[in-house]
């Protein structure tokens, strides 16, 4: 079975915090797991791959974005936005 | 120890083909950013840079020169030939011996990578014009200063990303200063506004989409940009002994490394490099009365520069000015503290401080004055050009009115 959105988003994560995606909890900031901007730049990257989408991500000002960084379950959140846009 | 002063200067900008033009342009706080004119930009997602225009290669060389110059290479000598000319030398005979180049690039000849690899990946060709190498290479633009001014001395180029000119312009500083050379022709370029080499940036995400606000609570990244500056260092006796106008006095030069982070800045690394210009020039700090700001207009660079400066400054930090000139012509990157240089002799010269533009919210952590948006007459002695760069590496010059 394919893997869902929130089991890729984590998956990648959990890469770029050397972690096991079990212990990527829903509720961790990236702060939280060790993800510094570098590391945050190189996931908004491997999520544009893996799902073929463009993230609107400005590192100068990631709250202006609008795209919500603020914990694991909102960029799963706003992954699953952009893929429904992109599908619609 | 030798006094080292600036008897010349050219330059290439998205302001203007000449100095003349890129003072007025300061002077008027003019933007020379504008919507790129480069193939595949549909492609991009960043549409705006400083970018040269009206560039017209034919103009300025005949067809043997042009297959052997990249971009860089012809900003380079345009800038140069203008250098040369206004300090009136000539380097044929013994003076050339004692002469020599060093140049800042970061990236060299990246026109020409990007046009040939578009020849071999994207056309599938399996043969490339025979002189690809010799017009690529980071030190092509300082060998062709050598031969066309007869510069026999030391010549070499300096690749430190955004800090490659101050530190190309350290070095020549330091070897008139200690007699190793009487003139150096020094300074940077840079020639990446191709699909490449944005495309490259782009990945970073500290790209701007709309301008370049150094300084400003709503900034939102760096401009890219492109040209030359060249001038020559010459030693003040020489200098004087021939009457030449002399532009400014370089009178001392700092280098540090964060050994930090590969690109986040530091604010101690860029300090130290401050304070280290000011020990070398032997000066308090309250004699700074300007500061040509590295100012990317990326959260990070401006919000920790401005923090440096008050560290090393203290209260004499609200009474300095310090702008940020690539709000104009953008972030040339290994050209950039070239151009730059420029503003400063502007303000030693002239009393004319030139602006951060595109200024519109004052941002808490960037509180000094910032000279926002239009120019101002103000009497300094001396001036800073600070420099740092992706990898933690720092460069700043100190300048005095002669």
């Amino acid at each position: 079975m394919a893997q869902s959105v929130q089991e890729k988003v984590i998956a990648i994560i959990a890469e770029q915090a050397v972690l096991e995606p079990s212990d990527v909890k829903m509720d961790a900031t990236l702060e939280e797991l060790g993800i510094d901007s570098l590391g945050l730049v190189e996931s908004i990257f491997a999520i544009e791959e893996a799902f073929d989408i463009s993230v609107p991500f400005n590192a100068n000002d990631p709250q202006a974005s609008g795209f919500d960084i603020s914990s694991v379950a909102a960029i799963v959140a706003a992954v699953e936005g952009l893929v429904a846009q992109q599908a619609a | 120890m030798k006094r080292v002063v600036i008897t010349g200067a050219g330059t290439i900008n998205a302001l203007a083909h000449d100095v003349a033009g890129t003072i007025a342009a300061f002077r008027e706080g003019r933007c020379g950013i504008t919507d790129l004119d480069i193939r595949d930009k549909e492609r991009l997602s960043i549409q705006i840079g400083g970018q040269v225009h009206n560039w017209d290669p034919e103009a300025h060389f005949n067809r043997q020169q042009i297959v052997l110059y990249d971009k860089f290479t012809q900003f380079t000598l345009l800038a140069a030939r203008e250098a040369v000319a206004q300090s009136g030398l000539t380097f044929a005979g013994s003076l050339g011996l004692e002469a020599g180049v060093i140049l800042g690039t970061a990236g060299g000849g990246v026109n020409t990578w990007d046009e040939n690899y578009r020849v071999v990946y994207e056309e599938g060709k399996n043969r490339v014009h025979p002189f690809v190498v010799p017009k690529l290479m980071n030190n092509a633009a300082a060998s062709h200063i050598s031969m066309e001014f007869q510069l026999r001395g030391p010549s070499f180029t300096v690749a430190t990303a955004c800090a490659s000119s101050n530190h190309a312009m350290g070095q020549a500083f330091n070897m008139v200063r200690s007699g190793m050379s009487r003139v150096m022709l020094t300074g940077g370029s840079e020639a990446m506004l191709c699909f490449g080499g944005i495309k490259a940036w782009e990945g970073l995400r500290v790209m701007s989409k709309d301008a370049c606000r150094p300084f400003s609570l709503n900034r939102n990244g760096m401009v890219q940009g492109e040209g030359a500056a060249i001038f020559v260092f010459e030693e003040y006796e020489h200098a004087r002994a021939r009457g030449a106008d002399i532009l400014a006095e370089v009178i001392g030069f700092a280098m540090t490394s964060d050994a930090s982070d590969i690109v986040m800045p530091s604010k101690l690394g860029a300090a130290r490099a401050i304070e280290g210009a000011l020990r070398d020039a032997k000066l308090n700090p309250e004699a700074v009365g300007y500061i040509n700001a590295h100012g990317t207009g990326t959260a990070a660079n401006d919000k920790t520069e401005c923090a440096a400066v008050a560290d090393v400054f203290g209260h004499h930090a609200d009474r300095l000015m310090i702008s940020s000139t690539k709000s104009m012509h953008g972030h040339l990157i290994g050209g950039t503290g070239a151009v730059e240089l420029l503003a400063c002799i502007l303000a030693l010269r002239e009393g004319v401080i030139a602006p951060t533009i595109g200024y519109e919210e004052p941002d808490p952590e960037c509180a000094l004055d910032v000279v926002p948006n239009v120019a101002r007459e103000a009497r300094v002695d001396v001036v800073l050009s600070n420099a740092f760069a992706f990898g933690g590496l720092n460069a700043v010059l100190a300048l005095r009115r002669v």
